[in-house]
């Protein structure tokens, strides 16, 4: 079993890749899930692996087909990106649970195959994005999962035909921003003849004075990435993806999607491009950073206005991604960290939120809007209650995980003196209460005539397992904080040494 | 039984109740037995803690870390044994009264009242016992998402309409400006614990005190000083025993509170009096008093001229506490105490009135004061207190409060209190003087709710033996200084 | 000037790049939009190949004597590139198609004018 444990980087992604290819031929509708289960049990016992070998040599770097870097292709697994890996490879298994019901009430069943051989292309492509070391490889893996989301998005035109509108939508613009970041990439071979990044990091220290072809190669691979995470005001796509996907769809991307894309985009800016400082600072001070508060703004006004409820809370990722890039534009390693915890616990927030409104999107079987869930707090309990709880961490109340991504957050502001920007947080942050409220009135303080369905187990359990995660995390935030430590340790910390 | 666990049993009774509420929602009574013996075994043990404090005892436990340097704390401090001995005693008369009331009014959905009023006490009381402000914070949100189901009781556009008022001005001030605030402390201070004489002297830039003192006063809305005080009056479509636990035991009470306790044992009284950087807020103070006491008369409708007397009485605690004198800051204190009972009395007489007389005006109060003699001589006992005259409990309050102000040199606000309290004699003793004087105008049916008529009787009693017993109190709040 | 003519290859792929968004932005047809998006993809194509080559070298293959040769690198990355544009197109067309099979036809502003109309 040795090269289980010495090929273990490579194996974490290949793993759901070859499986998707076979899942995609199995006829039944039960098999497909069980396998999809299965193998991601195994990639879960690798990403664990994977820790322990961090912990031990601080640095994994894997070859592939033992070619050098910067030759071949290269993964780097360290402090930065482990942490991410963890809790991918945890929460792809949760979702997965949670996804049978959901595909099966909202999917043709002959076609149950052909959607967990997506599923699992969708998930071995984003670890790959989280894992590579190459920019050209993240460009295919971008791609890949850019694709496979696509399908699977478009799977939800069987409840609304919309949703190949959102499909094509998101390839378009997709296309266009790997297409951007890929013109990037060009710039940066022909200046340096290097795709790997940490070759690419000393040969760009020659051109430490900066040329204008490096520079415009960072630009157009920093907004390809943009596209690409749904960063303000480029994130058009995201709001009819993310609403008119299967539910369980919506759940895996609205928790990991962007998430993936972020991590690689503040790696770029942070290990790649450090060197540029004034570049950086420019492109940070005066581009991300006023995007994200009007990101912020602009999501959450937005999403009070909704009244389809996946859309309210695909405008309320947009606020949330705000956040987080708010926090990496803040050039410090407080900002990394603050930027690291928040999207751990944002995914499992808005993971937790788009089960619960799938799980009433399968039992009306229709858009679920805020007139269709009058009344169902008292219907359906179970499943409510852990929505209100996800919907409180949302809003940052104490005693919930999104308290304590709000408390690192106005730590590494005010640390940082942005007082003005605190100020805008905090009311924007005060606003989310409307769209989240808005929600629970419906559920509690309004009636229904609709039948009863008893609760169903394979949804609520999932879906409490990550409300109480909530909690816990909450109150024990250690764990959470320590990767986030790590991860921005690594990135800046060692970097600035 | 050790000190630690009396604090734990004394924070789980009401949740204990709560939960046996709805267990046996079949059988109504015994579900609202619940709060009231809930009731009488928290206000034993506030009691016991009192006596504790009172003999210089240590209560206090730890149960997990939160955040660095900040634990999940109970420590009572003196002003939290008081609050939570005004908060355990109004509950038991509170849910004999919400028997009453409810089913005299014939109310929906019982079951969801008393279980979300019990929840209610049960954030009151945490908010008094709490070690630190993080844990006040916490509390502070539950006792808001806790009390928004009895504001929108009646599911009509009304009362959502007033529910969403009340919920969006208290989150949306606590998480704007009291929330940054607590952080802003622990970033300078590294701590967030109560101690006595503050935690912020040598800490803190001096010169940005005024604007802290800001973040919080407006930040716990509760407190309800103007600009924040729409949430108070548009929360008067709930039930009136709702009325009662807002305006006199849990809600209002507690936001007086937390800003006392910020003031006494976050900034301390002497660094705030010294830096004068609450000096605009005693005008403002002032102002709010005045202001609300003239809206009050403008209002017919007997609970909303009560809610505006409210909010005008809140304001003298927080100017008790801006003055931050050692007088003001007792007589604060102490106002906490008599306001809650005399406006306690006078919350239950208007819910009395409208339950059995089904009148809500006060200009249809005519003769009402023949027919039911108990409930006004009720109602004017607690007026009396509030006005202040001697010998009610109320008296006692005004008077430490004035005296503060003049240890301050604030001449200007005595004289404010006293045109002050001559505006609550007209406001507060109309109803009674319309209902004695007057002829009964119209033929009005008396609905019997014996449950709902006596205990403003007995609060309002209360209101008058207790002037009596004030040594009792002053004894621990001369204590408040010092944990 | 004559920098003009040596980055020539630069021009003609701007050129390409915003024929390509060009069309992809103006067209209200969704075949068309997926022609200027291949359009735009194949401008990229371009400009990697044509970084790589090298005036008088010749193909990178093993010889007896030594020459200059074109970097392969680029080569392979466009192959690679050339394989994900495919598929996005053919994504694309797939979507089109199962577009035109929802609603009968494929121009923006008639499905626009009627997803309007359904929400009344």
């Amino acid at each position: 079993m040795n090269f289980l444990i010495d090929d273990a980087p490579a194996l974490v992604v290949i793993l759901p890749l070859i499986v998707s290819a076979i899942i995609a031929f199995i006829p039944s509708s039960r098999w497909p899930w069980i396998i999809s289960m299965i193998t991601l049990i195994g990639h879960l016992f690798i990403s664990f692996e994977l820790l322990s070998m961090v912990k031990k040599t601080g640095v994994i770097l894997y070859e592939f087909g033992n070619w050098q870097p910067p030759w071949g292709i290269a993964f780097k697994i360290d402090g930065v990106n482990i942490g991410l890996q963890i809790i991918f490879s945890i929460f792809v298994l949760i979702t997965t649970f949670y996804s049978r019901k959901i595909f099966l009430s909202e999917i043709h069943p002959d076609d149950t195959g052909k959607t967990y051989s997506l599923w699992l292309l969708a998930i071995g492509s984003l670890n790959g994005i989280i894992l590579t070391n190459d920019i050209f490889n993240l460009f295919v893996f971008l791609e890949i999962s850019a694709l496979s989301s696509i399908s699977l998005i478009a799977l939800g035109a069987g409840m609304n035909r919309r949703a190949l509108l959102a499909a094509f939508n998101y390839l378009i613009i997709g296309a266009i921003g790997a297409t951007f970041y890929v013109i990037g990439v060009g710039f940066a071979y022909s200046m340096t003849g290097t795709l790997n990044m940490s070759d690419l990091v000393v040969q760009l220290s020659q051109y430490s004075s900066g040329q204008l072809a490096i520079f415009a190669g960072m630009s157009f691979m920093l907004i390809g990435l943009m596209v690409k995470s749904a960063v303000f005001p480029l994130h058009l796509w995201l709001p009819a993806a993310y609403s008119y996907a299967p539910s369980a769809v919506s759940t895996l991307f609205a928790a990991l999607a962007t998430k993936a894309i972020l991590y690689f985009f503040v790696r770029l800016i942070y290990e790649v491009f450090r060197i540029y400082d004034h570049y950086l600072v420019i492109f940070l001070d005066y581009v991300l950073m006023p995007l994200s508060v009007t990101a912020i703004f602009v999501g959450t006004v937005i999403a009070i206005y909704q009244e389809d409820i996946k859309k309210l809370l695909a405008f309320s990722s947009i606020a949330q991604i705000g956040y987080i890039t708010l926090a990496f534009s803040l050039n410090e390693q407080s900002g990394i960290t603050a930027g690291f915890i928040h999207i751990f616990n944002h995914a499992l927030i808005k993971g937790g939120l788009f089960m619960a409104i799938g799980y009433f999107a399968i039992v009306s079987q229709d858009r679920v809007t805020l007139s269709s869930i009058s009344g169902y707090g008292q219907k359906y309990p179970i499943t409510s209650f852990a929505l209100l709880i996800c919907g409180v961490s949302l809003i940052g109340i104490p005693l919930t995980n999104g308290f304590v991504s709000k408390l690192y957050l106005f730590q590494a502001l005010y640390f940082n003196q942005m007082f003005i920007t605190i100020a805008l947080v905090a009311i924007s942050s005060a606003l989310a209460v409307i769209y989240f409220w808005k929600i629970i009135e419906r559920l509690w303080f309004s009636t229904t005539t609709v039948k009863v369905a008893p609760e169903d187990p394979a949804i609520y359990i999932p879906l409490w397992i990550i409300a109480i995660s909530i909690i816990v995390f909450g109150i024990f935030s250690a764990p959470i904080i320590e990767l986030a430590t790590m991860a921005s340790s690594d990135l800046f910390g060692a970097i600035s040494n | 039984m050790s000190n630690s666990s009396l604090i734990i049993l004394g924070l789980l009774v009401p949740l204990i109740a709560a939960l046996g509420s709805f267990v046996f929602q079949k059988n109504i009574n015994l579900r609202d037995s619940f709060g009231v013996i809930g009731g009488i075994i928290t206000f034993i043990i506030s009691l016991i803690i009192f006596d504790g404090i009172k003999n210089f005892q240590e209560f206090s436990i730890s149960l997990f870390p939160l955040i660095q340097g900040v634990e999940f704390t109970f420590r009572i401090t003196p002003l939290g044994s008081i609050f939570s001995l005004v908060a355990s005693s109004l509950w038991i008369l509170a849910s004999i009264y919400t028997i009453g009331y409810m089913r005299g009014a014939g109310e929906v959905n019982q079951t969801r009242f008393v279980i979300f009023y019990s929840i209610a006490i049960h954030a009151a009381l945490a908010i008094a016992w709490s070690g630190n402000l993080l844990v006040l914070f916490i509390f502070y949100e539950i006792l808001t998402f806790s009390t928004f189901p009895l504001v929108g009781h009646k599911q009509n556009a009304e009362s959502q309409a007033a529910g969403r008022v009340y919920l969006s001005i208290l989150v949306g001030t606590s998480l704007m400006l009291f929330l940054p605030a607590i952080f802003w402390i622990w970033f300078q201070t590294g701590t967030l614990d109560f101690k006595s004489g503050g935690i912020l002297e040598g800490k803190f830039p001096t010169e940005y005190l005024s604007f802290l003192v800001a973040l919080l006063v407006f930040g716990i809305g509760k407190a309800a000083i103007m600009p924040i005080h729409r949430w108070l009056p548009a929360a008067m479509v709930a039930p009136t025993p709702v009325s009662a636990l807002l305006h006199a035991v849990a809600v209002v009470k507690a936001g007086v509170f937390s800003f006392l306790v910020v003031v006494v044992y976050i900034i301390g009284p002497e660094y705030l009096f010294e830096s004068k950087a609450s000096n605009w807020l005693i005008w403002l103070a002032s102002f709010t008093i005045l202001a609300s006491s003239i809206i009050a008369i403008s209002k017919d409708d007997l609970k909303a001229r009560l809610a505006y007397s409210t909010i005008s009485q809140l304001s003298y605690i927080i100017l008790g506490a801006a003055l931050a004198t050692s007088f003001a800051i007792k007589g604060a204190s102490f106002h906490i105490i008599t306001h809650a009972i005399g406006k306690i009395t006078l919350f239950f007489c208007a819910g009395a009135i409208y339950v059995t007389a089904h009148v809500k005006k006060i200009s249809e109060l005519n003769g009402l004061g023949y027919r039911t003699p108990l409930i006004f001589f009720a109602y004017t006992l607690g007026a009396l207190s509030i006005i202040g005259v001697p010998p009610f409990v109320g008296s006692w309050s005004k008077f430490y409060l004035i005296l503060g102000s003049l240890e301050a040199d604030y001449l200007y606000v005595a004289i404010i209190l006293g045109i002050s309290s001559l505006l609550n004699i007209y406001y507060l003793l109309e109803p009674v003087f319309i209902g004695f004087r007057k002829k009964l105008t119209k033929d009005i049916h008396l609905t019997h709710a014996p449950l709902a008529v006596w205990p403003p009787v007995i609060t309002g009693l209360g209101c008058f033996a207790l002037f009596f017993f004030a040594n009792y109190f002053i004894e621990i709040i001369n204590g408040v200084l010092f944990i | 000037m004559t920098d003009f003519l040596y980055f020539w290859n630069h021009f003609a792929f701007i050129l390409l790049m915003v024929g390509g968004l060009f069309i992809i932005i103006t067209s209200q047809n969704y075949i068309k939009k997926i022609v200027g998006l291949a359009i735009f993809q194949t401008s990229v194509f371009v400009f990697f190949v044509s970084l790589a080559k090298i005036i008088d070298g010749t193909a990178p293959i093993l010889m007896k004597v030594e020459a200059i040769y074109s970097n392969p690198l680029p080569h392979v990355l466009i192959l690679t590139a050339i394989v994900v544009g495919v598929a996005t197109s053919a994504l694309g067309l797939a979507l089109v198609l199962q577009i035109y099979k929802n609603y009968n036809t494929i121009e923006e502003k008639e499905i626009e004018a009627e997803e309007l109309k359904s929400e009344r």
